[in-house]
């Protein structure tokens, strides 16, 4: 439904967006995640026509985006949950997107019941919301016009995690109801939990996509002992690899058991042994993150 | 929870939907002026500061000065000053507050929102000649003078008309330049005054001003009497200048700025 072609958008010598390409179909959540200064954002808003690309291009069911009539009634979007007066109400700021998209009244009162703002919260100022209450009444807006695509950007920033099961919840049933979703974030936990699919992208590129199941499934051993370096030369003498991994942890190709024996043999007692399940996607991402992390949080 | 939320969604299919009227996008932008603390006080004190400028001139002036065409002047300058305001509120609370995110989402053909814009803007320009009228006119039946209809038709109204609409839209116009409230309402007001000053200095600069300085060729709009031909066309040249040209080089950068 979401279809972006070598994607490439440049500010001046900065490249943001580098030669990116993925799908997003419907009936699925697709996570978009990268850390901070990644190119998500850019992607995003090239994607509904706030940005122009360099190179490529972005659709929305083979459409542009700036080609659909009432874009609303299509395709939802939440770009910043904070671009909104802050001396509106909740309420006010759902009217006027309802009747620019010439939905009725009611809808209003279904939105905020369905992001859970009370009426009275709903008659607050925005300026009094906190990042929370943004992001639902942000939400909230991307539904008024009963969109068969959602486009989110860090919809989950702000929520505590009670806010953000509430949102898996949301976001799954308007997926198994037919609904294509993108959402992104720039904390792996957060993806993990809501989306289907992931896309990581770091420094304008894609880095790895595929489903979770498939991205999360690392081979090998994840391996905490109270003496790491002792546990380390010992699977070194016995030919295993032990890459640092995690908190005070190893990654190791081998299996659970073959490493379980090494630590017994060397007599190192462990705290933990288990199938490296994500460990390898949080390997990659820390890097991602590492790498971009001293440039400081721009977006 | 209601059928609205839970029933199937359709896969993306464009053919039932029309765009959105411009007339929708008109009367949201109506209401944005209206919907935030800043936009409704400005309102207000449009209606309340053309009610008082009437009432103070009622009170103030000798009986046979009252007259509607006394008490229509006496608006024009009150309102002079807020409309204008309220022109670049209409288009900098976008930017400043950064709701241009939402608007320019959910209406992706920007010329289209800017329109709108102009559209709204004039609405509460004509708004603020109407009350401007009924206030005048209420105030003229009260006093009584002889005579205070005299010299009043479509012709002065019309005038009032052009003034108050190229104040506005020169408030917009300088919004859309800057897209900040400060910075456009700071340059609205001071480059009258710069241009007295350096007329005042510079002679030369006298002899062009009535072309270049609008503020000087708008005068006998509200002064009343009968416009000489080269009095139109000094009026046109310094809209032209200070009205036409904004607009247009502003529309060009809002199609063009980067939303953030």
């Amino acid at each position: 439904m979401i279809k972006v072609e070598g994607l490439t958008k440049t500010f001046g010598d900065f490249v943001a967006v580098d030669d990116v390409s993925f799908e997003s179909r419907p009936g699925r959540v697709t996570g978009f995640l990268g850390p901070n200064g990644a190119g998500k954002t850019t992607t995003m808003r090239i994607l509904v026509g706030l940005t122009r690309t360099t190179q490529g291009e972005a659709t929305i069911g083979g459409h542009h985006y700036g080609d659909i009539p009432n874009p609303g009634r299509h395709v939802g979007v939440l770009l910043d949950a904070s671009a909104q007066h802050g001396g509106r109400t909740g309420r006010e700021v759902l009217t006027l997107g309802a009747r620019t998209m010439g939905l009725p009244p009611e809808r209003v009162d279904e939105m905020l019941e369905l992001v859970s703002l009370t009426p009275t919260e709903a008659k607050r100022r925005v300026r009094n919301y906190s990042l929370g209450m943004r992001q639902r009444l942000g939400i909230a807006h991307a539904l008024l016009g009963d969109p068969s695509v959602l486009v989110l950007d860090e919809p989950a920033n702000g929520l505590d995690p009670a806010g953000i099961h509430w949102m898996r919840g949301l976001l799954r049933d308007y997926a198994n109801r037919g609904g294509t979703v993108l959402l992104s974030s720039h904390l792996l936990h957060e993806v993990e939990v809501i989306a289907d699919e992931l896309i990581v992208i770091g420094n304008g590129r894609i880095v790895a996509q595929g489903t979770k199941a498939e991205l999360l499934q690392t081979a090998g051993t994840f391996v905490r002992s109270v003496d790491n370096d002792a546990l380390a030369r010992a699977l070194h003498d016995s030919g295993m690899t032990a890459v640092p991994s995690g908190e005070g942890g190893f990654r190791s190709d081998a299996d659970p058991a073959e490493v379980g024996k090494v630590a017994a043999e060397a007599g190192v007692a462990l705290v933990e042994l288990r199938p490296a399940d994500g460990a390898g996607l949080e390997e990659m991402f820390l890097q991602l993150t590492a790498d971009t992390q001293r440039e400081g949080d721009t977006r | 929870m209601s059928a609205a939320v839970t029933a199937p969604i359709r896969p993306l299919d464009l053919s039932g939907t029309p765009s959105v009227p411009m007339s929708r996008l008109i009367g949201v932008e109506l209401r944005k002026m209206a919907d935030t603390r800043a936009g409704k006080w400005l309102l207000i004190a449009i209606g309340l500061i053309t009610a008082a400028a009437v009432v103070i001139f009622f009170f103030a002036a000798p009986d046979d000065d009252r007259v509607f065409l006394n008490f229509m002047g006496i608006t024009a300058t009150p309102q002079g000053f807020l409309l204008p305001v309220l022109g670049i509120l209409l288009v900098c609370s976008e930017w400043t507050q950064r709701t241009a995110l939402v608007t320019f989402t959910l209406t992706p053909i920007r010329s289209r929102v800017i329109v709108a814009k102009i559209a709204a803007a004039l609405v509460f320009g004509a708004a603020a000649i109407v009350l401007a009228v009924l206030v005048a006119a209420l105030a003229t039946l009260l006093a009584g003078a002889p005579d205070p209809w005299q010299n009043i038709g479509w012709d002065s109204i019309g005038k009032f008309t052009i003034l108050q609409a190229s104040g506005v839209l020169q408030g917009l116009a300088f919004g859309l330049l800057f897209l900040n409230t400060a910075a456009a309402i700071v340059t609205f007001f001071v480059v009258p005054i710069a241009f007295n000053v350096v007329a005042s200095i510079w002679t030369a600069m006298r002899d062009i001003q009535p072309w270049v300085d609008l503020g000087f060729s708008q005068q006998p709009l509200f002064l009343g009497g009968d416009m000489s031909g080269e009095q139109w066309a000094q009026l046109a040249v310094g809209t032209l200048i200070w009205v036409v040209l904004p607009v247009v080089v502003g529309f060009w950068r809002v199609l063009r700025a980067e939303v953030k």
